[in-house]
């Protein structure tokens, strides 16, 4: 459905130079074994088995040496590096330690604690969605770009509709993606159906993407007895077997060690799959982050781990979340690639996950990905974000910044998209939400059965008791008891 | 040898302080059984499930090379490092790399190297594997999940190698906590918790794992989950009690029996979802029970016994329910021949429970 596309030239050569302006960034090994470097870790030795693989198998090979490459060229890179690579007299020394050789030097010297600039961020269009001069991207067919479009758009009115229904006591709580509708929809559309989605709770839009409909998101967020999850978690803790979506739970960052061990299972079943992992950058201060990013690492595991760094986690700046370069640069620390990305830029989404996606399946790894984005709502309907940050901040990333708008002149300067179609498109997804919360709330409550089961494949005789015990109460007492609730 | 000199000094019982229980009461037919220590037999119940199933996976912090308690042994070897592997060293990533294993149809059989360090893993058991399947509607569920933990006193832990940490799981509704008291037990428990259906907390009795020596069936087999059993018959007063504390629990009613007192001993086994009816059962027979565990005495797993025994054995009870527990202190080095749930403690209670 899509095909490399450059700007200014189609050689191949070209092609993979442009595709390494994407600028993941290695780990030290992929370093060590493309760099030529005489010394760093491979010092003297052959290749190793596992480095002739990816010398022999991967695609990527060469791109990573471009990347490398490129990378010497940038100032946060030359810093970083002068610490692998061993110039000083002691060059001929070296100290054979568990895991590689390290070489020796002279020379007393701390790694700084920050690069001197900021990793770049790749984007592919400019705030207007103009193409930016010679950028390079996987390009999106029409019928693609029309969907993720279209899809960006439903996610905006879900968002408002869902918000609304919620301030009107007709749901308990709501949380909107809003600002991060490009992350949610090209990174879903740079996917196939079965690589398996582990969600933190904004990424919505993944599953509509993937066909969830929108009666099934209104269902879950009623609660009622088509909901899959029976009622029993708060809306929009969605879930879907069929779609490859584990159920959202709350907790942050707990999916992103179980990201590892499905990757694994993939890897060990042959399956030209990957796992992808959301989180926000608030989650990366958990220690599953650090547990998820390890362990993916050290088993070799095929997964892409998501970070929307949205700048804020609820009422917490990313200034007093970390002292990092945000996301991006604990990859290596970890052994993993990585990449920042404009996560307002859906084309730049779209092109990094695709990489990312090949790179995981193809040689068995985990990716790390940093989008910067903006939380453009509340974090949800229990917050009021202007109690903390400014409205000014909060209007540029909404008028200035929006992805939503940025995208959709890219697909309009294509001639994709016309003004009768964006009409037409948002009255009727307004209208088919509007008929579905309407379906939703009318359907009927799971039954009190659905409390008891799946606490075990089957109830254990304390639930049969409780329950038995239950409806003896209810029988006694039926006005303490919702009537919405079939006994 | 060392162990047992020092389990001699410190309870001045010798090796009769830890003498491992039989279960000749079981219904395992005996076929080719070897006496084997209860290390072996675990080794022999992964070996199984492995063998039996291409899709278990053992893994934990030193399991490639046997594993700091052995139970490993040879595994890796037998089965290849993409099986049976070293993990990084990190109990929360452990059991959540478990989970999503286990929530891919395999058997994800983890290793806690010791129960004092599962608190890392806590959120990973109580948030999500417990509720797995139940937040989803049944939709995934990480059943194939069974973390092994040995737990207990040594003679010599101290703080953090001498805990049991049952309780804690045991107020979590989706995960099922199993404690075996022998090898026999310990190998036909340990296949049912690899095999059931459900995220299971599989705590072993680090203490017998070389001491404890008993004929094992060299086959396949399961003990059922959530079944008690009574593994010594008395009419005076009911024991209930899991994993190493019954060898404690029996010397005690062994020196009962000579004052004339004949205690029923039974061995919970599982202690969600548990056994309430052989239990309850038993103190109608009774009309008395104690509970000993090794944990301390506030919030332990026997204050549910007693709750529940005196809910549903209240006009039956001819004096209240002992408890003779681990003090609610942190485990301590040098004091622990005072901290421990003794023999002798056991028989003062049984005495003055029978004479109330």
């Amino acid at each position: 459905m899509a095909n490399w596309c450059r700007i200014s030239s189609r050689t191949i050569a070209n092609h993979m130079r442009k595709r390494m302006n994407q600028g993941f960034i290695g780990s030290a090994a992929d370093i060590s074994q493309t760099s030529g470097l005489s010394s760093a870790l491979n010092n003297g030795r052959p290749v190793s088995d596992r480095n002739r693989r990816y010398q022999t198998s991967s695609p990527w090979n060469r791109a990573t040496l471009l990347c490398f490459q490129r990378f010497k060229s940038t100032e946060a890179e030359k810093q970083q590096d002068s610490f692998l690579s061993s110039d000083s007299d002691d060059d001929h020394q070296s100290l054979d330690f568990p895991g590689g050789k390290v070489s020796y030097t002279s020379e007393m010297s701390f790694i700084s604690e920050s690069s001197q600039s900021r990793v770049p961020c790749y984007r592919v269009l400019d705030d207007d969605g103009e193409l930016i001069t010679d950028t390079s991207f996987q390009q999106v067919s029409k019928e693609v770009a029309v969907k993720m479009y279209s899809n960006m758009v439903s996610l905006q009115i879900m968002d408002t509709i869902f918000y609304e229904a919620q301030r009107q006591g007709r749901i308990s709580f709501y949380l909107t993606s809003a600002g991060e509708e490009a992350i949610n929809i090209a990174s879903a559309a740079a996917l196939t159906e079965q690589d398996i989605i582990l969600p933190q709770y904004r990424e919505p839009g993944v599953l509509l993407w993937r066909g969830f409909t929108l009666q099934e998101f209104a269902d879950q967020c009623f609660g009622n007895k088509a909901d899959y999850g029976k009622g029993r978690q708060m809306p929009i803790h969605y879930g879907s077997k069929k779609h490859n979506f584990f159920t959202i739970s709350s907790p942050i960052a707990t999916q992103l060690p179980q990201a590892a061990g499905i990757a694994y299972s993939l890897k060990m079943d042959n399956k030209k799959a990957c796992v992808v992992s959301y989180i926000g950058d608030g989650g990366t201060s958990e220690g599953d982050f650090h547990a998820g990013l390890n362990f993916a690492a050290v088993m070799e595991a095929p997964v892409i781990f998501f970070c929307r760094n949205n700048g804020w986690a609820i009422s917490t700046n990313v200034s007093e979340q970390f002292r990092s370069d945000g996301i991006v640069v604990k990859g290596r620390a970890y052994g993993i690639r990585s990449i920042r990305v404009d996560g307002n830029d859906a084309l730049a989404v779209y092109t990094a996950v695709s990489a990312a996606r090949e790179m995981a399946v193809n040689e068995n790894r985990p990716i790390l990905i940093e989008a910067l984005t903006y939380r453009v709502g509340h974090h949800s309907t229990s917050d009021d974000s202007t109690k903390y940050r400014k409205l000014d901040e909060i209007v540029y990333w909404k008028n200035t910044r929006n992805p939503v708008n940025r995208f959709r002149n890219w697909v309009q300067s294509n001639g994709w998209w016309s003004e009768q179609q964006e009409t037409q498109l948002r009255n009727s997804v307004r209208k088919q939400l509007l008929e579905a919360i309407q379906v939703a709330e009318k359907t009927e409550k799971p039954p009190l059965s659905e409390m008891f089961s799946d606490v075990y494949d089957y109830p254990p005789s304390n639930l049969e008791e409780q329950e038995k015990h239950l409806r003896e109460t209810i029988s006694r007492h039926p006005s303490d008891y919702p009537t919405d609730i079939p006994v | 040898m060392a162990l047992r000199n020092i389990l001699g000094k410190r309870f001045g019982v010798g090796l009769a302080g830890r003498r491992p229980l039989s279960t000749a009461t079981c219904d395992v037919e005996s076929g080719n059984a070897k006496a084997i220590n209860l290390y072996s037999a675990i080794n022999q119940a992964l070996l199984i499930a492995l063998e039996t199933d291409p899709r278990a996976f053992v893994f934990g912090e030193d399991v490639s090379f046997g594993g700091v308690f052995r139970c490993t042994t040879g595994l890796a070897d037998r089965f290849g490092k993409a099986r049976v592997f070293n993990t990084p060293l990190c109990e929360q990533g452990i059991v959540g790399f478990g989970i999503g294993l286990a929530a891919m149809g395999n058997r994800a059989i983890a290793e806690i190297q010791f129960a004092d360090y599962i608190y890392p893993a806590f959120d990973q058991i109580v948030n999500e594997a417990s509720k797995f399947r139940y937040r989803s509607g049944n939709q995934f569920n990480c059943g194939g999940l069974t973390i092994r933990a040995p737990y207990g006193a040594v003679g010599h832990g101290g703080h953090y190698h001498s805990q049991s940490p049952e309780a804690f799981f045991c107020h979590v509704p989706g995960i099922k906590v199993v404690i075996p008291r022998s090898p026999r037990q310990a190998k036909g428990l340990l296949l049912s918790c690899i095999r059931d259906p459900n995220p299971v907390v599989f705590f072993e009795p680090k203490w017998l794992y070389r001491l404890a020596v008993e004929e094992v069936p060299e086959h396949d087999y399961m003990l059922p989950l959530s079944e008690a059993e009574v593994i010594r018959q008395g009419s005076d007063i009911t024991l209930v009690g899991w994993g190493a504390q019954l060898s404690i629990m029996e010397q005690a009613c062994i020196e009962a029996e000579r004052d004339g007192i004949f205690c029923e001993l039974i061995d919970l086994k599982t202690l969600i979802p548990w056994d309430k009816e052989t239990v309850e059962a038993s103190v109608r027979k009774t009309g008395r029970v104690l509970i000993s565990h090794e944990a301390p005495v506030t919030g332990g797993f026997g204050a549910e016994i007693s709750a529940s025994i005196v809910e549903r054995c209240f006009l039956r009870l001819e004096a209240p329910v002992a408890r003779v527990c681990g003090l609610d202190t942190p485990f301590p080095l040098v004091f622990e021949p005072f901290y421990m749930p003794t023999k002798n403690k056991i028989l003062d209670a049984i005495k003055a429970t029978v004479n109330y």
